[in-house]
């Protein structure tokens, strides 16, 4: 008859009451709003304020604090796509390669004679060397300072560089595989980067996605404007060194390859001509801080360089010693001190005329790191914080009206069956919120639609099981019997409909983005919810009455 | 008492009229597909590329003004549409500007935009605020489209091969007519009215598949019930049984599914209107084809009615003519 193992029965109520559980604190969305932000600016700044305390007091620490995450469309703020130009990279790869390429030939000079590296397109670096004749050995020479390719899906075995002969010219490229990973790596290192910038803006719960081979997605939620995120993220702070090689009247004259004419903001005005391969770039930087001049006063940063970093400006200050450097910071000059002796330890400072917030600043930028490649945006949206209440207001309404418009018709059409139904869709609408908090999803003004459109589809089980038992009433097996049986011959129907269903969803998850993605998670998390509410729950809430009634005829 | 959307027992002969539903259903498809093509599709921003900036001020719209302070810019093609909305204020009136993708601009310019906003505040209200500016560079465009289409291809394809993995081939044949019947009348609605479309389109549009493929199943699974216990009944007729069998379902699920889009439509807001029409309206487009439809084509091709015989790959003969030999 209609038996349910004890063991079933706690799991049906256990699962229930952790899903409510977690649903629970967005009833009190503000409050422990405030609790978790209190929490996170304190993780933050090691500073705790009374009205943080009594903000995190508002909310017992005992109960589940995870809240549904609120979508860009319901709490303003900034959207933008971001295609990273990984190209850049290769160019870089190829400038930081060509001293070691410059080495090794040297060593050949009696077989290869004199080299020079010419200009190429960008990615590629050509060498021109004078004796043809010694083209063999040092193909092999620069072979040699490629390594195999580290990735897990790069060619077994496969060299970083891509090096060919032609005449006299030597021509080095990254390697497809290398292309790959580097890729990969990339834009690892950019999401990273605006991970942290986003971070240190302090704005809660922002979106970092990697999208596709070379895009990211970034969402902040209450930031004013796609334009304030772009400048937050978009400031590069690429710090490099370079050899000083003389002063400029101007931006356009001429210099020989592989020199470059930045300009000095040291002066306001003037021109150096600087080796465009940097010594040390920022990437070596491991730490940089705001501080203040002892001798002098004014304010500078400091900052720190990692091992390999650290020796590659020792050995560089250490053979140059009176010879003027350049810091640049962004294609600016921001000062060329002259070397006055080798800074071995890999700690140094920039001086350069900083108000103190200039330097606190450059030196978060610097920490921060810069971003491996320059980024294009393709799509930005900013959604104003009204516009979104004004959403969620009406999401609301609308939500409460179809609820209780679909309660009324359900009781009012199968009686105590659609009471049990009625609560089973309660419940329902709880365990989305709270798989949608324990996930961390976002929920979108398209996933209040997926709500309300579940809503109305949940009940869709409970009738298929009712109109099934009223059939099954009718060959008058008694009660028991047809409500077992009910379940049973509606089943096969009710997973073939919501697997389809299911099939949808998860289309539109791997294929849709932004609006249409939040709307594909609550669809599919209510199509699993309400597939165990409608079947599990009703069933044991029937259950408990008939033990309790032991009706001898029941009306669906 | 209990409300009774239907009568307890129905016995509606659904291929009485099946020449004219169909033949409704076939011209429905044929003026949607022409509509669709002499008028075209409103394409949102998100297929178009472009700019759409939505304005909110005191002032009484004119739409004209806001032409004429945009004018001196040279945006090219420029559409202004006051939007309404039972839930904005009296003094309330809020506008969306929609910008092509300009000429050449692979990325978005932040001076277009500032450049729009500030001639709109100077010349139609100082106190204009800008709740939104959306901003779709045409490479992404292209991609959306793209994907767009191979969405709904590719959930039409998985419905295809479950369907037929879990009945017939007939019936799969069937469903998916029926939802091919679905996606392009909506997509005729949104031609002959204009309705923007857009990627929350798309998204209607693959639910209205998965709703009206929900609906189709239901009325399927019965139809194989039946098929296995009245196996000398002729097809139409058993279909005609699974589907007043199913009635009272039916009509229940898709009038509480209406209730509660109804209720997002009218209080939803305006963000999210066409969004919610085009659900709403593929429910009703969706529980019609599932009755007039799916079984109309799954009684044309006809289905392999011995059951208890390996599938010989498909068709056993039209409907009804493979029921001798059955000691039921």
């Amino acid at each position: 008859m209609l038996q349910i193992p004890l063991w079933n029965r706690l799991f049906i109520v256990l699962t229930v009451l952790v899903g409510l559980s977690f649903a629970m604190p967005n009833f009190f969305y503000g409050t422990v709003e405030r609790h978790n932000d209190a929490l996170a600016e304190i993780e933050r700044t090691g500073i705790e304020t009374p009205e943080q305390t009594a903000d995190i007091a508002a909310w017992p620490s005992f109960l589940p604090a995870t809240l549904v995450n609120l979508g860009l469309d319901l709490r303003g703020g900034a959207h933008l796509l971001a295609e990273v130009r990984v190209e850049d990279v290769y160019v870089q790869r190829m400038d930081s390669l060509w001293p070691e390429v410059r080495d090794a030939l040297r060593e050949l000079r009696d077989v290869v004679g004199t080299i020079r590296r010419i200009d190429a397109e960008p990615g590629l670096m050509q060498v021109r060397i004078s004796q043809p004749e010694g083209m063999p050995s040092a193909l092999a020479a620069v072979r040699e300072l490629g390594q195999p390719v580290v990735s897990l899906t790069g060619g077994f075995g496969e060299s970083t560089l891509d090096v060919s002969g032609s005449g006299d010219i030597i021509t080095v490229r990254l390697s497809e595989a290398e292309q790959a990973a580097t890729n990969d790596r990339t834009l690892q290192q950019s999401i990273e980067i605006v991970r942290r910038r986003v971070d240190e803006a302090g704005t809660r719960e922002p979106t970092i996605q990697r999208q596709g081979a070379d895009r990211i997605l970034i969402q902040v939620p209450g930031i004013g404007s796609a334009q304030e995120l772009k400048e937050l993220i978009g400031t590069t702070a690429r710090l490099t060194f370079h050899p000083v090689v003389g002063r400029a009247s101007g931006p356009d004259e001429d210099v020989e390859s592989r020199q470059i004419i930045l300009p000095s903001i040291e002066e306001g005005e003037g021109y150096y001509i600087l080796e465009e391969t940097p010594v040390v770039s920022g990437d070596d930087l491991v730490d940089s801080q705001p501080g203040f001049d002892q001798q002098t006063g004014e304010a500078i940063v400091t900052f720190r360089f990692n091992p390999s970093g650290a020796r590659a400006f020792g050995d560089y200050t250490a053979a140059n010693i009176g010879a003027p450097f350049a810091i640049v910071l962004d294609n600016e000059v921001i000062s060329a001190p002259v070397i006055r002796s080798a800074i071995t330890g890999g700690a140094g400072q920039i001086s350069g005329n900083f108000t103190v917030e200039g330097s606190t600043e450059l030196a978060i930028l610097l920490r921060a790191g810069a971003l491996p490649a320059e980024m294009t945006f393709l799509e930005e949206r900013t959604i104003g914080p009204e516009l979104g209440a004004d959403s969620v207001q009406a999401g609301q309404t609308a939500a409460l009206i179809a609820f209780a418009a679909v309660l009324i018709f359900m009781i009012a059409s199968y009686g105590l069956f659609g009471v049990f139904a009625s609560i089973a869709l309660v419940l329902n609408v709880g365990l989305i919120f709270g798989v949608l908090s324990l996930i961390g999803a976002t929920l979108t003004l398209p996933g209040i639609a997926g709500i309300v459109l579940t809503i109305g589809m949940a009940v869709d089980a409970n009738v298929l099981v009712f109109e099934r038992i009223r059939e099954e009433l009718k060959t008058a097996k008694g009660p028991a019997r047809a409500i077992e049986l009910g379940y049973e011959r509606a089943l096969s129907a009710i997973i073939d409909a919501n697997i389809t269903t299911f099939i949808i969803a998860t289309i539109l998850f791997v294929l849709g983005s932004g609006p249409v993605r939040g709307f594909s998670v609550t669809l599919g998390i209510g199509i699993a919810t309400s597939v165990f509410t409608a079947i599990y729950v009703t069933r044991l809430l029937l259950v408990f009455w008939f033990e309790r009634r032991r009706p001898k005829t029941i009306e669906v | 008492m209990r409300l009774r959307l239907v009568p307890q027992e129905t016995n509606f002969d659904f291929f009485k009229y099946a020449r004219a539903t169909f033949g409704a259903s076939v011209v429905a498809v044929i003026a949607s597909l022409a509509i669709w093509l002499l008028v075209g599709l409103n394409f949102g921003i998100d297929f178009l590329g472009g700019t759409t900036i939505r304005t909110d001020s005191t002032v009484q719209v004119d739409v004209a003004d806001y032409r004429a302070a945009l004018e001196p810019l040279g945006l090219g093609d420029v559409v202004i549409s006051e939007v309404f909305d039972p839930n904005f204020a009296d003094d309330q009136h809020v506008v969306t500007v929609r910008i092509q993708a300009q000429e050449g601009a692979e990325a978005v310019t932040p001076e277009i935009i500032a450049a729009i906003e500030a001639a709109l505040q100077a010349s139609v209200d100082p106190a204009m605020t800008f709740p939104s500016v959306e901003s779709v560079g045409p490479k992404v465009s292209g991609e959306l489209i793209q994907t767009a289409i191979l969405a709904v291809l590719a959930s039409l394809g998985a419905i295809l091969v479950y369907i037929w993995l879990r009945f017939e081939w007939q019936f799969s044949v069937g469903a998916v007519a029926a939802l091919i019947h679905d996606v392009i009348l909506t997509i005729g609605v949104f031609s002959l009215f204009q309705i923007r479309f857009d990627l929350a389109t798309i998204a209607a549009l693959l639910t209205i598949v998965g709703y009206s493929i929900n609906d189709t199943v239901v009325i399927f699974d019965r139809l194989r019930e039946n098929l296995i216990k009245y196996k000398q009944t002729a097809l139409r007729d058993v279909m005609n049984l699974s589907a007043n069998e199913t009635l009272s379902r039916t009509l229940m699920t898709s009038g509480t599914t209406l209730i509660a889009l109804i209720a997002l439509l009218v209080l939803g807001g305006d963000v999210i209107r066409g969004f919610v029409f085009a659900i709403a309206w593929g429910v009703i487009v969706g529980t019609y084809s599932s009755i007039y439809v799916a079984k109309n084509v799954v009684l044309m091709i006809g289905v392999k009615r011995d059951w208890s015989k390996p599938s010989d790959g498909g068709a056993g003969g039209p409907g009804g003519t493979q029921f001798a030999n059955i000691d039921a």
